[in-house]
């Protein structure tokens, strides 16, 4: 029964992760889909997300309910000043050239996080109280619960902005086929901005879901935001199902691995399951 | 009288390569007997070997364009290749050199053929994710790599009776290493397997029609970055007698990526000047040590948005434009 009861405990610790790293696997994929690049300032919403929570809980003393939405919109607009001002100016359309401009702006980003909250690690309360659950034996934190509540929400959310509102139906113009989305007077730079903004969201919104768990520093989301990219390609980059997918299995397999091999090495687990599934199918489970 | 200049000038302009390799190579021969100073000399063989390594990844990137987002990992089983080689296993310090290097091309063979067999990003994650398991185990493993606190006691490489332990021997040592590596991607990019190289960083499909096997190339110039990569490991080690993980983190291996990008992506002398500037940065802002990473991720932005062909060949593409500009006025 013992077997069991850690089995149950290790599954529900890996689909908790698993929901952050597919909140963030999400956010890599509005962007892939829109822009055709990685977006390596991911990395930074969700570590902004935390410290916008922090800020607003402690600085403003704002309640919880009011802090966590506001955390989320103002990385959303950190999303938008990403694009507007680093992205949008570059002479150069190349791939290449975008990539490595994501990857300077989120050491631009990490630099001013470092100036702003200094370098020490933070604690931030959780959503709802700290006394944990127990269920069939194993436990659960309540902040786990919330994680995967918020997270389904998000998700639901998220397909009824693709199939059902005018700017996510835009997007997905867009995603298919830019030249003609732009024909039919789609504006695509507003709507790249928009990935951008959608992308913050996301990021921040696994921000301020995690770092209750995690605790919170300038550089949380860098591990925590690449586990989000190793997801999205687990799954198949720029598909939203194999995102989902993508983010559970890497999370599941993290925690089954820290639970019967080595904590120390979970990491490395995930990483080589995420070479050998690429080696065997090099597009992902659900791509095409 | 005329005609002579213009021969002279013509030859000039016919070996430039060949004219700024002999001069940067007698500077460097001579340099030792100018700057004396131990701690500049330490300077200029970091960035020596930090080129070897910017070498091989500027290849891979200009010229194959892609990412490679784990470099460092190369460069860390180079130099812990080398340590665990020579002290451990008491090899001989040349042989175990090369030895680490034919194991790293087996390596990145088998990290590079999956990922590259698909056009796209897959092969970033993959070498970001292999840095990351490199990384760890170099932490973790503790009993084979001294863990976080680093592996000492590498000796120093020998030639005959010589022991090149002094910042002066082991200038000459680092920078024959360079020099050779330069000669080499300035051939490569040169020859068919350079220029085949060249078109697929342009458009892969047209260089696919043309009969360049795209996916070969980019495998093969994969593996011989990653070889670079761990022979300026194998010399790191050997320099300075002491590594530890922090050397070899995916930070270090953005590092290698910026100096590309500020040298100029496809330009080899660029990435000599991209690694010194980027190196020697954090000596010169030293007091600006708060807003050390704003300053470099900045000064990499307003490159790409502004230089993306790099800082070298940017500031000489806008000077030609303005004569050429000239000339057509005149």
């Amino acid at each position: 029964m013992a077997g069991f009861q850690d089995l149950l405990q290790f599954v529900f610790a890996g689909i908790t992760s698993g929901a952050i790293y597919a909140l963030i696997a999400l956010g890599f994929c509005v962007v892939h889909k829109t822009i055709g690049i990685v977006n390596f300032t991911q990395v930074d919403f969700v570590s902004l997300g935390g410290m916008f929570l922090f800020s607003g809980l402690f600085w403003s003393g704002l309640p919880m309910l009011a802090a966590l939405p506001c955390a989320v919109a103002a990385v959303t607009g950190v999303g938008l000043v990403v694009e507007y001002l680093g992205i949008r100016p570059s002479r150069s359309q190349h791939h290449l050239v975008l990539i490595f401009l994501t990857i300077g702006i989120s050491i631009i980003l990490r630099g001013t996080m470092k100036l702003v909250w200094g370098k020490n690690r933070m604690a931030v309360p959780p959503l709802l109280g700290e006394e944990p659950l127990r269920i069939a034996g194993a436990t659960i934190l309540p902040q786990a619960v919330a994680i995967l509540v918020v997270t389904a929400l998000a998700i639901g959310l998220l397909i009824f902005f693709f199939r059902g509102t005018r700017l996510g139906l835009c997007m997905r113009a867009v995603a298919s086929n830019q030249a003609a989305a732009e024909v039919v007077g789609i504006p695509v730079g507003r709507i790249r901005a928009a990935s951008f903004a959608l992308a913050g969201g996301l990021g921040g919104l696994a921000g301020v879901l995690v770092t209750p768990i995690t605790t919170l520093s300038y550089d949380v989301g860098v591990l925590l935001g690449l586990k989000g990219f190793a997801a999205a390609i687990l799954g198949g980059f720029g598909s939203f199902p194999g995102a989902v997918l993508g983010g559970v299995l890497l999370g599941l397999l993290e925690s089954l691995a820290a639970g019967y091999w080595s904590s120390a090495y979970k990491d490395v687990a995930a990483f080589v399951v995420l070479l050998l599934v690429l080696f065997v199918r090099p597009k992902g489970l659900l791509g095409r | 009288m005329i005609a002579n200049r213009e021969r002279f000038y013509y030859f000039i302009y016919l070996h430039r390569t060949g004219l700024t390799v002999a001069a940067l190579s007698t500077v460097l021969l001579v340099w030792p007997l100018i700057e004396s100073n131990p701690y500049n000399l330490g300077l200029s063989n970091l960035i020596a070997i930090y080129a070897m390594v910017v070498l091989g990844l500027n290849l891979f990137v200009g010229y194959a364009g892609q990412i490679s987002l784990g470099h460092a990992a190369f460069f860390a089983i180079g130099a812990y290749g080398s340590a665990i080689g020579t002290t451990t296993l008491g090899g001989p310090a040349w042989l175990v050199m090369v030895a680490v290097a034919l194991a790293t091309a087996l390596v990145a063979l088998a990290v590079g053929v999956p990922a590259l067999k698909l056009s796209g990003h897959y092969l970033a994650m993959a070498t970001l994710g292999f840095n990351i398991v490199v990384y760890t185990i170099l932490v973790q493993w503790d009993a084979v790599t001294g863990g976080p606190s680093g592996f000492s006691g590498i000796p120093f490489l020998r030639i005959g009776p010589l022991a090149l332990d002094s910042e002066i021997r082991l200038h000459y040592l680092v920078w024959t290493f360079t020099m050779l590596s330069l000669l080499l991607c300035l051939n490569l990019v040169r020859s068919g397997v350079g220029r085949g190289l060249a078109a697929l960083a342009e458009d892969e499909a047209a260089a696919a029609v043309l009969g360049v096997d795209t996916r070969r190339a980019k495998v093969k110039v994969f593996v011989l970055s990653a070889v670079l990569a761990a022979l300026a490991g194998s010399l790191f080690a050997h320099c300075y007698a002491f590594v530890s993980p922090d050397s070899f983190d995916i930070f270090v291996s953005v590092d290698f990526v910026i100096m590309v990008v500020v040298g100029g992506m496809g330009s080899v002398w660029g990435t000599l000047f991209g690694t010194a500037l980027i190196t020697l940065l954090p000596e010169w802002i030293e007091a600006l040590e708060r807003f050390k990473d704003i300053i470099h991720g900045l000064i990499l932005v307003l490159i790409l948005l502004f230089l993306p062909q790099g800082l070298v060949t940017g500031l000489v593409d806008a000077v030609r434009r303005r004569i050429a500009l000239r000339h057509h006025h005149a």
